[in-house]
Parts: structure tokens; C-alpha cells; sequence
């Protein structure tokens, strides 16, 4: 269980978050949406500690998450970030492989990259791209790699960061299918960040909306067509007009 | 108000710098203490050698030719206002490998390696690529900058050594083809004055400003701002940095190795 309580970080005179309150039971498919820019990755990245919040704590378990071993603490964890991050100086299965091939979770080279090929063919790439550097695909390919990169030590907790942005529709189908299926086979907790919201009654159990750096609304996904919060309306049916403003 | 103002800046300013030097010079012991850590990643050392290495000496043998053949012209012509043409053999020997060999070399290897490293990994981190090194339970600092700055350390000396040769070579040619030296008469010449601690302390300099460049390479990359204009800074920084210290150190080393 993921616990947020209070989080709050500014950047200068940028306040992000402004007291972030969120639980995340085990085994959840957690969805969160917002506006962009509202700070949806930078609460992904207090959790994971890549930024230090200036204010309240995160649990993972009832762990504070800043302290104890951080390489358990790291290795119980898979993230796809926004823009794919993939290291452009190694191969697209080194890159997925990466945690296998170094580190105490480290196998032999060939097992690796049986490893990475399947999970390349889980998000819908064929085992032909595995030998290609990231620069040589396409934005959408690259994304799908991140996502079997995060997926390939099959980890306890796993944080996408918009999935589906810049995928096809059909893809989009198949990332969307492949995130459920790993929240329920692998029983894994999942936290993924969407503005798609067939990608949100696809994947979530339950559904956060972040606005002014604080949750908005949270509940189960089926509740969320019929809450009242004229934010979360707004969001939903992609009003121009509302209480959001759309120049931000 | 308006006459201290200036100071005020001024003090701000070396306020900064001094921060600034407080903060690289951590980071530089923290890349030392984690050298001898496990885990070690051969196969990053092994592309930081060719990169910062094997593809420098193109760059550093053609400054040490020239240097070494400008060197012979300007010592012909300055020892012949009192009649000591036959220095030249010797003062372009101890010029090149105590003075100029590591100091060209290294401002060469600067500008070639502290900028593609302070870019590479710039653009790595606004990629979020240092991030995701994190969240795969890997250390930036392990995975990215001690190899660079391992093999800059080891490799420069080397690029030091080859450009002394080349540079006197550069002195020889230019001695026997246009100031009509006897060939032989310069080989035995330069042999004979040439210390052994005239090369060495050249190639202790040339470990020092490897370690200068690397360090300073990854050091603006790792803190490069936000966005292509942010790497744009740290690749300048880097390169600036890392030559206005490679000056300083030189001096400084001269100092320590030959002020008796
Ligand atoms: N490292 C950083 N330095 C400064 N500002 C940042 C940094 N990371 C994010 N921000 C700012 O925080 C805000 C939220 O960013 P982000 O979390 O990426 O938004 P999104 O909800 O679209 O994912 C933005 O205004 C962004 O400019
Ligand atoms: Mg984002």
C-alpha cells in the first residue's frame, strides 16, 4: 500500500503540489488524471524519491520511503516515463533487459534477451526491433519499448506515465489490455497517469483527479460518471468552458 | 547605496564562485570514493577509453606537430641574439614535454571531451535518462562518471606522451628541413638534456587535467538545466571550466614539481 499524505513541493515561485493526500491499496490499478502541467509526473517522481517533496511524507507499506535500503526499495519498482527515457547509447533489448543483465538481479546475457524479446512482443513489437537503437523508431515504438523495459523484472509496483500518448488507437487498445492484464495476473499495484479517458475506464479501479496540487476527487471508476464535481464533469467531457481555466 | 553596490556584487559573486567550487569539489570525492566500489561496469570504460582516447589523438598529434615546429622556428631566432642557436634541440625537448605537451593536450582533450561528455549526459538528464539509470537501482554517478573520468585519468597521460613525441618530432623536422641541424647531431642532442622527470611530471600533469576534464564534463552535465538552451550552458560551462582549471592546476603543479 502506497500512502501520500500532506506531499507538497514547489519549484522557485511555482507551487506543483499544495498538500497531496492518496492511497493506494495493493494490488489497485490507480488512475490518475489532470490538466497538464498540473504536477501528475511530479507526484510519480516524489514517490519513486527522483524529486524530494518539501513537505509530508510517503509510505510504501508504512515504510517512510526515505529511508531504509534503497535498492530494495528501487527493485520492487517498474516506471515508463513521459517520454520513453531509453538509453539512446544501447540497443532497444539491452534497454529492456537492463536490470537483468547488471546488479544482484543480473542472468546470463542470452536468458536476458529471451526475457526482453517476450516482453517486446507483449507490448506488440516484433523480436526485429530488439536489435535497433531507440533513435531508429518511431515516438509511439519508443514508448512501447519503455513500457516492456518497465515491465521486464516483473516488479511488485508499477507507475506509467502516459501510456498511450501518441499511440494509435489500436495500440493504444493493446497497452491499455496489457496494464490490466498485468494488475491481474501479476497482482501487481499499478499507478498510471492518463489523459485518455478510454485508456481511465479501461485500466482504473479507482480514479484521482489532481487540480491546484491537491486530489480533487478520488473514487472507484464507477462512481466517477455520476459525482457531482463540476472539475472532474469538465474533465470527463472535455469542456472548453468550466470551472478549469483552459489557459493555464 | 550606489557606492557599495559594486562591492556588493562582487562579494555575491565570489560568494557563488566559491559555492560553485565547494560543489564540484564534492562531486570530484565522490567519483574518487566510488572508483574502488563495486559494482564496476567494464564495458562503459571500455567506450570511455576509444572515446576520450583512441579519437583524441588525431587532435593532440596535430597541435603537438605544429607546436613542437613553431617551438624550433621561435628559439632559432630568439637564441640567435646571442648566439644560441643550438639550444633549440633542447629547449624544444623540455619545452614540449614539461610546458606544452601536457598543457595543449589537455586544453585540447577540454574542448573535444569535457564538451561531448557534459552534452551527453546533459541531454541525457533532461531526457529523463538519469532518472530512469535511478529507478533501474542503478548510480549515475557509478554508471556515467566514473568511467569517463577513470579513463580520462589513464588515457590523457598517454595522449601526453604521444604528443611529446610527435611535437619533438615536429622540432626535428623543422631543425634539420629548414634551420639545416645535422639530424643526427638533434637526436643526440635532445636525448642528452632530457630528464626522465621532465617526462614524468608531464604525465602527472597530463592524469591531473584528464581528471579535470572528465570531472568537469560530467559535473555540468549532471546539473544541466532544463531543455536543449539548458545543455547549450552546461556544455559551455564545461568546456570553460574545465580549461581555466587545466591553467590553473598547471601552475600550480609547476610550483610543486619545479620550484626548488
Ligand atoms: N525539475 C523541474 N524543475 C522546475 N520545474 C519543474 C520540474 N519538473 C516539473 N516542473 C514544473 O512542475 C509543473 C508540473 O509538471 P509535470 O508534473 O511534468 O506536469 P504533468 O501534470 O503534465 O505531468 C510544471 O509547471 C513544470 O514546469
Ligand atoms: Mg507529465
Amino acid at each position: 500500500m502506497i500512502t501520500l499524505s500532506g506531499v507538497q513541493k514547489s519549484f522557485g515561485p511555482n507551487r506543483v503540489l499544495r498538500g497531496v493526500d492518496l492511497t493506494i491499496a495493493k494490488g489497485e490499478s490507480m488512475v490518475i488524471i489532470g490538466g497538464s502541467g498540473t504536477g501528475k509526473s511530479v507526484l510519480l517522481k516524489s514517490v519513486l524519491g527522483l524529486v524530494t517533496p518539501d513537505a509530508g511524507t510517503i509510505t510504501l507499506d508504512g515504510q517512510d520511503v526515505t529511508k531504509g535500503d534503497r535498492d530494495a526499495f528501487l527493485a520492487r519498482f517498474g516506471m515508463l516515463f513521459q517520454g520513453g527515457a531509453l538509453f539512446d547509447s544501447l540497443k532497444v533489448w539491452e534497454n529492456v533487459a537492463f536490470r537483468l543483465l547488471r546488479g544482484h538481479l543480473a542472468r546470463p546475457k542470452a536468458e536476458a534477451r529471451e526475457i526482453a524479446i517476450e516482453k517486446l512482443r507483449r507490448v506488440g513489437l516484433k523480436p526485429e526491433t530488439a536489435d535497433m537503437f531507440p533513435a531508429e523508431l518511431s515516438g509511439g515504438m519508443q514508448k512501447r519499448v519503455g513500457l516492456a523495459r518497465a515491465i521486464a523484472a516483473s516488479p511488485e509496483i508499477i507507475f506509467f506515465d502516459e501510456p498511450t500518448t501518441g499511440l494509435d488507437p489500436i495500440m493504444s487498445g493493446v497497452i491499455n489490455d496489457l496494464i490490466r492484464e498485468i494488475v491481474v495476473e501479476m497482482g501487481a499495484t499499478a499507478m498510471t497517469i492518463t489523459h485518455d479517458m478510454s485508456s481511465v475506464r479501461a485500466i482504473a479501479d479507482k480514479v484521482a483527479m489532481l487540480h491546484d496540487g491537491v486530489i480533487r476527487w478520488t473514487g472507484p471508476v464507477s462512481e466517477m460518471d455520476a459525482t457531482p464535481d463540476p472539475y472532474v464533469q469538465q474533465f470527463i467531457q472535455g469542456r472548453a468552458t468550466g470551472p478549469i481555466a483552459a489557459v493555464r | 547605496m550606489i557606492l557599495t553596490s559594486p562591492l556588493a556584487s562582487l562579494g555575491r559573486a565570489t560568494q557563488a564562485m566559491l559555492a560553485a567550487t565547494g560543489r564540484v569539489a564534492l562531486f570530484a570525492a565522490a567519483i574518487v570514493s566510488h572508483i574502488f566500489r563495486p559494482p564496476f561496469y567494464p564495458r562503459e570504460f571500455g567506450q570511455a577509453l576509444m572515446q576520450i582516447g583512441w579519437y583524441s589523438l588525431p587532435v593532440v598529434g596535430l597541435t603537438a606537430v605544429f607546436t613542437g615546429g613553431a617551438l624550433a622556428l621561435q628559439i632559432y631566432s630568439g637564441g640567435a641574439r646571442f648566439n644560441a642557436e643550438a639550444v633549440v634541440p633542447s629547449i624544444v625537448a623540455i619545452g614540449m614535454v614539461r610546458e606544452l605537451g601536457p598543457v595543449l593536450g589537455g586544453l585540447m582533450v577540454a574542448a573535444r571531451v569535457s564538451s561531448s561528455i557534459a552534452a551527453e549526459i546533459g541531454t541525457m538528464k533532461v531526457t529523463e535518462q538519469i532518472d530512469a539509470l535511478v529507478t533501474l537501482s542503478t548510480n549515475p554517478l557509478k554508471y556515467l562518471a566514473v568511467p569517463r573520468v577513470l579513463a580520462a585519468t589513464l588515457s590523457v597521460p598517454v595522449l601526453v606522451a604521444v604528443g611529446d613525441a610527435i611535437g619533438i618530432a615536429g622540432g626535428w623536422m623543422v631543425g634539420v628541413q629548414r634551420l639545416g641541424f645535422n639530424s643526427a647531431t638533434y637526436l643526440q642532442n635532445t636525448a642528452d638534456f632530457l630528464e626522465v622527470w621532465d617526462v614524468t611530471s608531464g604525465l602527472w600533469k597530463g592524469a591531473a587535467f584528464g581528471f579535470i576534464v572528465a570531472v568537469m564534463g560530467c559535473y555540468h552535465g549532471m546539473n544541466s538545466g532544463r531543455g536543449a538552451q539548458g545543455v547549450g550552458a552546461a556544455t559551455k560551462a564545461a568546456v570553460v571550466g574545465s580549461s581555466v582549471l587545466i591553467l590553473a592546476a598547471n601552475y600550480l603543479l609547476t610550483e610543486v614539481f619545479f620550484s626548488a
